[in-house]
């Protein structure tokens, strides 16, 4: 495993070098001035302008700029945001645990779901079943989700009224926020409704994980059907089954998990596709993660949001991916005892 | 002369046979064809077979239900919005304008990006890798936040929505140009060609693209259902196609506020956008099995 590390290193390295590239070129195409965008304001007096334009150097050669951008970043500050004057990164560690669970949750759905499905349509395939499933993941890879969004809240809150229609909980419960998840924090609040929020927070989680998960539980289904049906072609199941092996343990022993090698690479590869679906669910749901932060902040033209909650979702996501990519190699012993 | 065209024609057209009945064998992929087609006239004729002006107010009708609902009249086949314009004619005028995005998008992308990566293959390592590193950290990005991020600080609207999606697609053919060119140049026709004098963009042009094709056209049907949904996407979040403009994703997002009161506003647009991509996606999956049968399931 650590035999990948350095070159996995040198690719996190220039990603980032990338994504602050990135991010310190487009503020500057931005219309207008840059000392401006950073403040925040239309017109600030002589004094505060020249403040920020030192600060940031923007009186000074690109070179220079996006060096001291990159220094500012490393120790961490990612600029202060126009509208609530609160650090950026402050911000952003307070509402990713908000994404995060919901992120996990439509994950879990998306596997509970996609494994099993994928496996009975690769056994019986050309069967009915095998054929409606993988129509039904057609039409989930396809869904434009923030319309299934609006779909489900239209039936399962407005028409049905069994699931709420926006936010994380109830007003009426009074949980203080320790590790940002929902879930934990109103099991471990100690307060008398602890139980009964918690059902509440799991209650507004539904629809959006659903939502959030349709696209991964659609791809997850097909890549796992494909996957057996490789497997079960393989020579070592033929070998197994005529040495006698139940054809249950030959499935869910032999076959899976040879097969899961690739679903898990699939899986690893939707925290992008997580972000995007992020974004779009939470604006349905008005759900305060990060990516409704990021939506407000280009409606509130708060610019130094924008910047620095792009480097610090890419960032993540690139960290996320060199995780599973180290998981993956833990994993999978070909890649771990080098190529 | 003319006996070389003719046989050259009658080369292409067999190509084409043999790929349709290729093509045909895919249930799947024929069920798009055929959901396409009425799409893609739908966006050719659209504005002349619409009832009414798609942004035409009846102050008298708003938000009226569909024909089959009771209080529906058979005048407005969709119902109308909050203002009273005929959902039809909106859905009508913009599958023109969704389709028409998806297709500059995707024409843009293919074009810089099959520049891109074979300028990546045929020139140095220096200009290669420079290009391929930059093409995996876009590939690396969630496709809609670097989008938003662009859209965002360059300012909404359709010219940067173009560009944003554009430049999220183009690493995909960057990557597919640059492998099917490597896998070519050690072909003995390029050898054979090479030889014959062929250099530059002759060489490109002439014997490389036709070789490279069928990877391609898969890319590009593929990559139409994603500009589709990411241009539809940024409508829907208020960054793409601004109001009145009748673009399916900006249809949605203005009649959200109306999900409750007059749901017919929000199914229609949304049904038109799934349709769309999923006979796309069937399509795609057609194409890609009937030219490339190492890729198929």
């Amino acid at each position: 495993m650590w035999r990948i590390f350095p070159e996995k290193f040198l690719v996190v390295l220039t990603s980032f070098i990338g994504i602050t590239l990135l991010s310190f070129t487009l503020i500057r195409m931005a219309p207008g001035d840059p000392v401006l965008l950073v403040a925040g304001e239309r017109s600030i007096d002589n004094e505060r302008y020249q403040t920020i334009e030192r600060q940031y150097g923007f009186d000074r050669s690109l070179p220079v700029q996006y060096g001291i951008y990159l220094k500012r970043l490393l120790k961490g500050d990612f600029g202060t945001s126009a509208v609530s004057r609160e650090p950026v990164l402050r911000e952003f560690f307070r509402l990713f645990p908000a994404t995060l669970e919901l992120a996990f949750c439509a994950m879990l759905f998306a596997l509970c779901l996609g494994l099993p499905i994928g496996i009975l349509a690769a056994m019986k395939r050309n069967s009915l079943f095998d054929t409606t499933a993988m129509s039904v993941a057609l039409v989930g890879y396809s869904m434009p989700i923030f319309w299934w969004g609006m779909l489900l809240v239209l039936f399962f809150s407005l028409l049905l009224g069994w699931t709420p229609v926006a936010g994380r909980l109830d007003f009426i419960y009074d949980i203080p926020p320790r590790t940002g998840f929902m879930l934990i924090d109103t099991l471990i609040s100690g307060k008398p409704y602890a139980l009964a929020a918690f059902i509440n927070a799991l209650h507004h989680l539904l629809l959006p994980a659903i939502v959030l998960g349709t696209v991964p539980l659609a791809i997850i289904a097909r890549m796992t059907r494909s996957s057996m049906l490789t497997v079960l072609k393989s020579d070592y199941i033929r070998t197994a089954r005529a040495k006698g092996v139940s054809s249950r343990r030959l499935i869910w022993i032999h076959a899976l998990r040879n097969a899961l090698i690739p679903i898990l690479t699939v899986a690893g590869l939707q925290v992008s596709l997580l972000v995007t679906g992020a974004i779009l669910t939470e604006t349905i749901f008005a759900w305060p993660g990060i990516g409704k932060w990021m939506l407000d902040a280009i409606s509130r033209r708060d610019y130094s949001v924008v910047q620095g909650g792009f480097v610090l979702i890419a960032s993540s996501v690139v960290l996320v991916n060199l995780a599973i990519d180290l998981l993956y190699a833990w994993v999978n012993p070909r890649i771990r005892r080098g190529r | 002369m003319t006996g070389i065209v003719t046989r050259h024609s009658r080369a292409h057209r067999s190509a084409l046979s043999i790929f349709w009945r290729e093509f045909r064998r895919n249930k799947g992929a024929l069920v798009g064809f055929y959901l396409l087609l009425p799409i893609i006239l739908m966006a050719i004729v659209g504005p002349w077979i619409a009832p009414y002006d798609p942004a035409e107010q009846f102050s008298g009708h708003l938000l009226q239900p569909p024909s089959w609902r009771q209080a529906g009249t058979p005048e407005f086949l969709l119902g109308t919005d909050d203002l009273g314009r005929d959902i039809l004619s909106r859905i009508l005028y913009g599958a023109r304008l969704s389709l028409g995005l998806a297709s500059i998008i995707v024409l843009l992308a293919a074009s810089v990006g099959v520049l891109l990566g074979s300028l990546a293959a045929l020139t140095g390592k220096v200009v290669e890798s420079v290009l391929m590193r930059i093409a995996d950290i876009i590939l690396a990005l969630p496709s809609l936040l670097l989008a938003i991020a662009i859209v965002a600080l360059l300012g909404p609207g359709l010219p940067n929505a173009i560009y944003a999606v554009a430049i999220v697609l183009i690493p995909h053919f960057m990557r597919i140009t640059r492998a099917a060119i490597r896998d070519e140049l050690g072909r003995d026709y390029v050898t054979a060609a090479r030889l014959d004098g062929a250099r530059g963009s002759r060489m490109f042009v002439r014997v490389l693209l036709p070789n490279i094709l069928a990877p391609l056209i898969v890319q590009t049907t593929l990559s139409f259902s994603t500009a589709l949904l990411d241009i539809a996407a940024l409508g829907f979040l208020g960054l793409g196609a601004q109001p009145p403009v009748s673009e399916w994703g900006t249809l949605l997002s203005q009649s959200r506020a109306y999900i409750q009161l007059a749901p017919w506003t929000v199914t229609t647009p949304g049904l038109a956008i799934l349709v769309t991509v999923l006979a796309i996606n069937l399509l795609g999956d057609g194409v890609r099995d009937a030219l490339d049968p190492r890729l198929s399931r």
